[in-house]
């Protein structure tokens, strides 16, 4: 149980991979909070972009960390993903917005028996 | 040292344009926290050596993806008044918990594996992310997956411009037939 700032190596402190990952794990943590705390789809959506990246920055510090290139490739992967994944999703919610003329989610209960 | 102080200036960038995109209330103010934070992601990608990842987050999230969500937040408007009631009670301070709950435990389960373990392995010869490392990978043993994304990306640009289409018909055909 080393503490993060402790790791002082012969050259003076570095920048671990392990750093990088407590920054995505709490990146990951204040987007799931967004998901669960806004109304409006657009910021949930904003807050799946943000997990997302934060999941992108864990598989890249990885690869750093481990001197390999398949973490980057799986990036590019996800990248593509979410991609698709925003012009999809921001038609959907533009296609309710027609219909509703609101963004926020709590109105949309229609499936409610 | 270099590195350590850039490294905690675009944290604190990225902490906080996290935490301002999830408290704003107005959207535009979250896409920019949200344009922050994938900008300091890059300078992380920089750091880390990936240098081809790095380019194509600021190209593609910083540049296509935020410039869409921004067309879309002026396209429907700006409704502030989304946030004031709650429909489940006690969901604030509920999520607050579950946040910081979910923090703790995702470095509580791997403490000991990655936060403070050293770097394993050591980059021989080419692991930087140039374009000619990617591309090697990319094209060499990833090339089903990266054919297969072509079919992802057709599928949703036809699904988005069916969604467009479909949105517009019951409006055009059936004036008034619908539920409310």
């Amino acid at each position: 149980m080393i503490p993060l700032i402790a790791q002082v190596s012969a050259d003076g402190l570095q920048v671990e991979p392990g750093w990088y990952m407590a920054l995505a794990a709490v990146l990951f943590a204040i987007g799931a909070t967004g998901l669960l705390l806004r109304r409006n789809a657009l910021v949930m959506f904003m807050s799946i972009e943000l997990m997302l990246n934060a999941v992108n920055l864990t598989f890249v510090a990885v690869d750093s960390g481990l001197g390999s290139l398949e973490g980057q490739i799986s990036v590019l992967f996800v990248m593509v993903v979410a991609a698709a994944e925003v012009t999809v999703g921001l038609a959907i919610i533009v296609a309710v917005f027609r219909k509703r003329a609101t963004a926020s989610v709590d109105e949309l209960s229609g499936l409610k028996g | 040292m270099v590195e350590v102080i850039v490294f905690a200036i675009f944290a604190l960038a990225a902490l906080g344009g996290a935490l301002v995109m999830v408290s704003a209330r107005n959207p535009v103010y979250s896409a920019m926290g949200l344009l922050l934070t994938m900008f300091s992601m890059a300078v992380f990608y920089v750091m880390n050596g990936a240098h081809f990842v790095a380019a194509v987050q600021v190209l593609i999230y910083a540049g296509a993806v935020m410039t869409l969500f921004l067309f879309v937040i002026m396209l429907i408007g700006v409704d502030r008044t989304v946030d004031t009631d709650e429909k489940i009670p006690l969901q604030r301070p509920m999520v607050v918990v579950l946040g910081t709950g979910l923090v703790f435990l995702v470095i509580a389960a791997a403490w000991d594996s990655w936060i403070t373990g050293r770097a394993s392995g050591v980059c021989t010869v080419d692991c930087t992310g140039t374009i000619e490392a990617i591309s090697e990978e990319l094209f060499g043993a990833w090339l089903l997956p990266f054919e297969a994304t072509i079919l992802l990306l057709t599928i949703a640009a036809v699904g988005t411009v069916a969604l467009a289409q479909f949105a517009l018909k019951p409006r055009l055909v059936e004036s008034g037939g619908e539920e409310e």
